[in-house]
């Protein structure tokens, strides 16, 4: 466990690392990502931009240039180019939305994922069954930009059931939060819904088939219990781990659509008006924000993932 | 047949180890998995090497160390002569048309894409053979495995258990090899399936002077395949003789005990029959016992058993078994004996006292 | 024989599957008296494991039908409800399959495998259980047993793990055990050990065994009767000495002879039989051997009965129409029994 944990932890700060000099370089390759140019204004002139290039360090050799960036990250000192706001304060204050919206839409999506998943399994060819996995492709096929724009202009502007867009701080009106997200999550969760209970639906099938299942039913062991303490026990760790993955994913910002289209004003929505002005700053504090969390819940679903199948346990002791 | 000086295949002191690797931050090695653990054998041309023992035993990696699929830690394998241990993968490519493998699964080691046409002759065009001179070749090798031309469009899906193991045997025959490794070609077949292979690759070795290396855990099937039979246990060869010899008077207790656990298809046989219950496991190769890795499992076992590894005493008529208690043979046999160049570096000097033996 | 332990009369398991209806089970009869090792030994897709599996409505589905009687002293199985049936499985007919690294839970300590079977059948405590699984895990010869109860199967070797399944089997104490293919996946020495384990068993608790194996050997060295399938059908049953000695079936003559045997030497080809098993889907008409058989005639279209050939011989029946003077000299083949090539054979 402790050799696992050093690992992680180390493989983590060298993946973060990584990030954040690929992050940086690419922009010093990609056309028009001169900073000094774009910030000179729309007709800049030789001597403006050369001043900002002085002011902001854009002539320091490049890896200077890095160090001074990640100083700033670091001490919570870096602010955007363009806004000259505080880019930490300003992710500190998309974070609780962008975690609001990644809890709802990841218990959301495991639960009916996993009822759907069952179910299906269960009802295999039946028209249930099928009619799920119609369900399913539709999630998986729908943009959520479309599904989302589809949801907020029915549900919310013709028929007022719901708010158009937005967010509302928990503290200031719980119902008016919970309401406000309800169709973020449900767009959100609809892509996941339907492959969480594709995947389970056919490894609940294999598992049906595995050796352990009818020495579960020759024990005489009910339907129920078979399908209870063996089948699903053994077919949910797939999904566990996809979830786990895919929450991650989300709480690091990377729903941007779903974040853009209801306005939630979220860690994803600023990362994407963030690269749309090419704003270096507040990229590279939004890509490692990302980045942390995907790797965070990678190391957590590994450590989830050897405690519901003992046989990892035992492979990490003894090595390749 | 050859006329190659000495024999087709010479495996001296071969050794193949895992390393088990471990660590908090670098990995370092922490242990090895002694699967080969310095085996020394021959095989003639036209004959067959039965190889037997227990899952674990490192029979199959044998089988695989010598045809370079896994590289080996140490010793030499020789080949028409030639020694091959070191090979780069380009200048085994000529060896590899003169050394075919057979595997045990006929159901996962054809590619399930393609075409019989294409596995048989895959690996001729590989060695330069025209598309109609493969063919030609194909057909004439799946004849001579009891198929017919009709048989090159379908894929291996359509086929049975039996019908399978006949391509497999026509793939590893399409390149006329000097040997062919069977790595239990028969155990995941019926019966009367096994016979008809058996019988198949019997007429095959007749008609082909081939020389056959087979691995297999079914004893019967050995002896009745083999010329002589190797017998391991925990990466050594304990026992090595002709065929019929191995079972009539076998030396090492191992030997022994693995011949009275298989049962005879005979009832008045079968009781008649004493048995000897080995007890436990097989124990883990990465850490085997010290002296005779047999001894923790032994029947006959001493003292002398857990301090020194026993050499490879030769009795006589290329019968060679590695014990301090030889079993079945009498004080003058044992006294004749002489310490096989077979024998591991690290076995003792000390051939087994003739008043050693029960 | 007293009233039979369990009776299996007519006994048809079909399965509907895209290609057709196939007929695993084709009227199958047998009986197995307490402390009896039955053996069915027959090939792959002969439908052993299926006649096993039927025994205890495993098989059940919306795609199979099940027919006749499965009678486990006076109660009928096939027609029993499913919740009757969950009183049967593993509490008076217990199984062991062929795979025991596949067989447990991977998920699950082993002890907590053997507890639930005990808890599922009988009202006691988690620690009872668990004590009783110690005991029985202790009894199937797994040394320290008080602390290997709470490991996980994959730290246990092939034959430990057949022996948890034994252990797991024993745990309700059953009338009926049905081991299938208990130890072909095992090494010989740790099938002696499991198969020592299976008749002390049979001795200790006076149960009805039934074997279901390929391995001819094995059936000689445990079996007190036999019963050999071919293609869904029973072909030939009787007592060992019997079925080795005074074969009545051509299948059973070349199953026979195509074993190879250690204590032989080396004699030219084995007899084998020709072609393969047929499929259960459109099966030849009559006897289902007759394709591979060197001996068919004309009437073997027509389905042979299960019948008594030798007066003498009581509970020896086989389904084949040859005379008993034919059978007896036709199966000789280089002095031992075999089936003898089409072109010898008429010779």
């Amino acid at each position: 466990m402790l050799r696992f944990a050093v690992r992680r932890l180390i493989s983590a700060v060298l993946v973060l690392f990584a990030v954040s000099v690929l992050t940086f370089l690419i922009f010093n390759v990609i056309p028009a990502g001169d900073p000094a140019v774009r910030m000179a204004g729309k007709v800049p002139t030789k001597p403006q931009v050369e001043a900002i290039r002085e002011e902001w360090g854009f002539d320091d050799p490049i890896y200077v240039q890095y160090g001074t960036m990640m100083k700033k990250l670091f001490t919570g000192d870096t602010v955007s180019y363009f806004t000259q706001l505080n880019v930490v304060d300003e992710i500190i204050k998309g974070a609780p939305r962008t975690f609001a919206l990644a809890i709802g839409a990841a218990v959301l999506s495991l639960l009916f994922g996993v009822i759907l998943g069952v179910y299906g399994a269960r009802h295999a060819g039946q028209w249930s069954d099928r009619a799920i996995t119609l369900l399913a492709v539709l999630g998986l096929s729908l943009p959520v930009f479309w599904l989302g724009a589809l949801m907020n202009h029915y549900l919310g502007f013709e028929l007022g059931i719901f708010p158009n867009g937005g967010y509302v701080e928990f503290g200031e009106s719980p119902t008016g939060w919970f309401w406000h997200l309800m169709l973020p999550w449900i767009a959100l969760s609809f892509l996941f819904v339907g492959f969480y209970s594709r995947v389970l639906r056919s490894d609940i099938l294999e598992t049906e088939n595995e050796d352990f299942v009818r020495t579960a039913r020759a024990k005489g062991l009910t339907e129920k219990q078979v399908m209870n303490r063996h089948v699903l026990r053994n077919s949910l760790v797939p999904i566990i781990t996809l979830w786990g993955l895919d929450f991650g994913f989300i709480l690091g910002g990377g729903a941007i659509l779903t974040e853009a289209v209801f306005n939630l004003q979220g860690v994803g929505q600023y990362a994407a008006e963030s690269i749309e002005q090419l704003d270096q700053p507040v990229i590279m504090a939004v890509t490692l924000f990302g980045a942390f969390f995907i790797v965070l819940l990678n190391a957590v679903v590994d450590i989830v993932y050897a405690a519901l199948d003992p046989r990892i346990r035992l492979e990490d002791a003894r090595a390749p | 047949m050859s006329s190659e000086p000495g024999p087709l295949l010479q495996v001296e002191h071969l050794k193949t180890y895992f390393p088990i690797k471990s660590g908090v931050l670098i990995d370092r090695e922490v242990g090895r998995v002694h699967a080969v653990d310095d085996v020394s054998f021959e095989l003639g041309d036209g004959e067959t090497l039965g190889l037997v023992g227990e899952s674990g035993c490192g029979k199959t990696t044998l089988a695989r160390t010598v045809t370079r699929l896994l590289q080996p830690s140490g010793g030499s394998v020789r080949f028409q002569g030639q020694d091959i241990t070191e090979l780069s993968q380009r200048k085994l490519r000529p060896v590899r048309r003169e050394m075919q493998m057979v595997f045990q699964d006929p159901f996962s080691s054809l590619n399930p894409r393609r075409r019989v046409r294409e596995i048989i002759g895959g690996p001729l065009r590989l060695h330069g053979a025209s598309s109609s001179k493969a063919d030609e070749r194909s057909r004439e090798i799946l004849e001579l495995v009891g198929l017919s031309g009709d048989h090159m469009d379908r894929y291996p899906h359509e086929f049975s258990g039996g019908m399978r193991q006949r391509i497999g045997i026509a793939r590893a025959l399409a390149l006329s090899p000097k040997l062919v490794v069977l790595d239990e070609p028969v155990s995941a077949l019926d019966v009367s399936i096994q016979a008809q292979i058996i019988n198949l690759l019997d007429s095959i070795q007749d008609e082909l002077g081939l020389s056959y290396l087979f691995v297999a855990h079914d004893l019967s099937v050995v002896r009745h395949v083999s010329d002589r039979i190797a017998v391991m246990y925990l990466g050594k060869i304990v026992e090595l003789a002709a065929a019929s010899e191995l079972f009539e008077g076998p030396i090492h207790p191992y030997t022994l005990s693995l011949y009275s656990a298989v049962p005879v298809p005979d009832p008045k046989e079968g009781r008649a029959r004493e048995r000897i219950v080995l007890k436990g496991d097989v124990p883990n190769p990465s850490d085997p016992p010290a002296g005779c890795r047999f001894h923790t499992r032994c029947p006959v076992a001493t003292e002398i058993c857990s301090q020194e590894e026993p050499p490879l005493a030769d009795y006589g008529g290329g019968h060679l078994a590695a014990c301090h208690h030889p079993q079945s043979i009498g004080a003058a046999r044992i006294k004749r004996a002489s310490r096989s160049p077979a024998s591991p570096e690290s076995s003792a000097r000390r051939l087994p006292a003739a008043g050693g033996a029960r | 024989m007293s009233a039979p332990l369990l009776s299996v009369e007519d006994l048809r398991v079909s399965f509907r599957t895209e290609e057709g209806v196939l007929q695993a089970v084709d009227g199958l009869s047998l009986e197995l008296a307490a402390g009896e090792i039955l053996a069915i030994v027959g090939e792959s897709g002969c439908g052993k494991s299926v006649t096993a599996m039927s025994l205890m409505g495993l098989t059940r589905g919306a795609n199979t039908k099940i027919e006749g009687r499965v009678k486990l002293g006076e109660r009928d199985l096939v027609g029993a409800s499913e919740s009757e049936l969950l009183g049967v499985r593993g509490a008076e007919i217990a199984m062991i399959f062929q795979n025991p690294m596949t067989s447990l839970d991977p998920v699950y300590r082993v002890g907590e495998q053997i507890a639930e079977q005990i808890r599922a059948h009988e009202d006691v405590s988690a620690e009872a259980a668990r004590e009783r699984s110690i005991e029985l895990l202790g009894r199937v010869g797994i040394p320290h047993a008080e602390s290997r109860v709470d490991a996980y199967p994959h730290e246990f070797s092939g034959g430990m793990r057949q022996r948890v399944m034994i252990a797991m089997a024993l745990s309700c104490s059953p009338r009926v055990l049905i081991a299938d293919e208990p130890t072909t996946a095992l090494d010989v020495t740790i099938q002696a050990q499991i198969l020592e384990r299976v008749m002390e068993l049979r001795r200790e608790e006076n149960a009805g065994v039934i074997l279901i194996t390929h391995d001819l050997g094995v059936v000689a060295e445990v079996a007190d009767r036999v019963a050999v399938m071919y293609a869904g059908r029973i072909v030939e049953q009787g007592t060992l000495d019997q079925i080795f000695y005074d074969p009545g079936h051509p299948y059973t003559w070349g199953l026979l002879g195509s074993v190879t045997r250690l204590d032989r030497d080396r004699a030219g080809a084995l007899p084998s039989i020709a072609g393969a098993p047929p499929s259960l889907i459109a099966p030849p008409q009559g006897c289902h051997f007759r394709p591979r058989c060197p001996h068919a005639r004309g009437r073997c279209e027509q389905v042979p009965p299960l019948e008594q050939r030798d007066p003498k011989a009581a509970g020896h029946l086989d389904r084949c129409w040859l005379d008993l003077e034919a059978k007896r000299s036709l199966r000789q083949v280089e002095g031992g029994i075999g089936l003898a090539p089409a072109a010898e054979a008429q010779a």
